[in-house]
């Protein structure tokens, strides 16, 4: 119960981008397609699970037992970026249509806030492994529909008469804000 | 090399919030009062200006294949030794910025002036050029964390500006008021922007 708790707050009323403004620069860079959107989230979801769990092993096995706790921020970073760069061979490999879509954002997902976030918030919250890995994944399901969603709207505002001024990043934070709005509403979901 | 340039430059000519429009998470997240705003930003400068320094000084004999991580360890040095300073001098600033402190670190603004500039220039420049960047992100965290907290909670700076029973809006200092200010506030400046040059 504790578990199905903590993975609908990951996902819906502590939503990574629309409430805790975390991984902002993917969501309205990668944001202009719906497949580009659902690559991206997969790719993330992909590096949160791997970093949640491969950053629970090192800081309980290695840096605590060492008193090195206060190297976490140096060791997760580093962890990330090697999970990032398996990730980029693997897309590579795999689906080189998808890579040349992600293109920039891709070895940016090391610098997405939302990865090193959700490992030092399960490491703050003093997680265990298995909720950790839940929150990781949670938090990028969260990440992956709110990304999704965004890019939906976004490609209907392409053919609609903005006002000048408002063209671009304007109007894209707007409607970022009505989104965030409506996921407000969640929050009533889970009685704290 | 002109200094007042190179700040100049970072402040309003490539302002990192308003026109390049990069590392926006803390801009978007810390912004509900100004005084949040002023610490995250002194503090993102602080790194800033260390990091572009360090990053100057290995830029002749770090590998091209593996600088991205070395950048990456460099800047969460400088970050870890912030938030170290913030815990022991202002505990109360470091539990109300929380989890972006260590989140400076994948702070796009730092690791993108890293690889444009500081890579590329004297350790002089790049101490210039980190401290233009980081104003130029003060400025514009102080700004939104103005407006937040004036329409929020009637005050700026902690002083009530508004007056009693000025009815206020909640929603400015919640998650929502952060998106709908800044593509309020961009909207203004492309405004202005196109209007400048119409009336060229």
């Amino acid at each position: 119960m504790q578990t199905l708790l903590i993975f609908m707050s990951a996902v819906l009323v502590n939503n990574f981008v629309l409430n805790r403004f975390l991984g902002i620069c993917p969501f309205l860079g990668v944001s202009k397609k719906v497949e580009t959107a659902l690559g991206m989230s997969i790719a993330v979801t992909f590096v949160m699970a791997l970093a949640s769990a491969a950053t629970y092993v090192v800081y309980y096995a290695l840096l605590v037992p060492f008193d090195l706790e206060y190297l976490y921020n140096i060791a997760f970073i580093l962890i990330i970026a090697a999970l990032v760069q398996l990730v980029e061979m693997f897309i590579k490999k795999s689906s080189p249509t998808l890579y040349q879509a992600l293109g920039i954002y891709l070895p940016l997902i090391t610098t997405n806030c939302a990865v090193l976030g959700v490992t030092v918030l399960n490491k703050e919250s003093g997680y265990s492994f298995v909720t950790s890995v839940i929150n990781g994944v949670g938090a990028a399901l969260g990440f992956g529909l709110a990304i999704i969603l965004f890019a939906s709207i976004r490609e209907r505002l392409e053919r609609s008469d903005i006002p000048k001024a408002f063209r671009g990043f304007p109007i894209a934070l707007i409607t970022a804000g009505l989104m965030s709005i409506a996921f407000l509403g969640f929050s009533g979901l889970i009685k704290t | 090399m002109n200094p007042l340039k190179i700040i100049k430059n970072g402040l309003l000519d490539e302002n990192p919030t308003f026109i390049q429009v990069v590392g926006m998470c803390p801009v978007l997240a810390v912004t509900t009062s100004a005084t949040n705003g002023v610490g995250m930003g002194l503090s993102t400068t602080a790194v800033l200006t260390c990091s572009n320094v360090a990053i100057s000084l290995i830029r002749n004999f770090v590998p091209e294949k593996v600088r991205i991580p070395c950048f990456v360890v460099v800047i969460s040095t400088f970050v870890t030794v912030v938030q170290f300073l913030l815990q022991a001098y202002l505990p109360s600033l470091n539990n109300a910025l929380g989890i972006f402190i260590p989140l400076i670190v994948v702070n796009c603004i730092i690791l993108a002036r890293a690889e444009a500039y500081a890579s590329k220039h004297t350790p002089l420049e790049s101490a210039f050029d980190g401290i233009g960047m980081g104003l130029g992100f003060t400025v514009a965290l102080i700004i939104l964390g103005s407006i937040r907290e004036l329409f929020g909670a009637g005050s700026i700076f902690g002083l009530t500006i508004l007056p009693k029973g000025f009815p206020l809006t909640t929603i400015m200092i919640l998650p929502p008021g952060a998106f709908l200010t800044l593509g309020l506030l961009m909207a203004g400046l492309n405004h202005l922007r196109q209007g400048k040059r119409e009336a060229k």
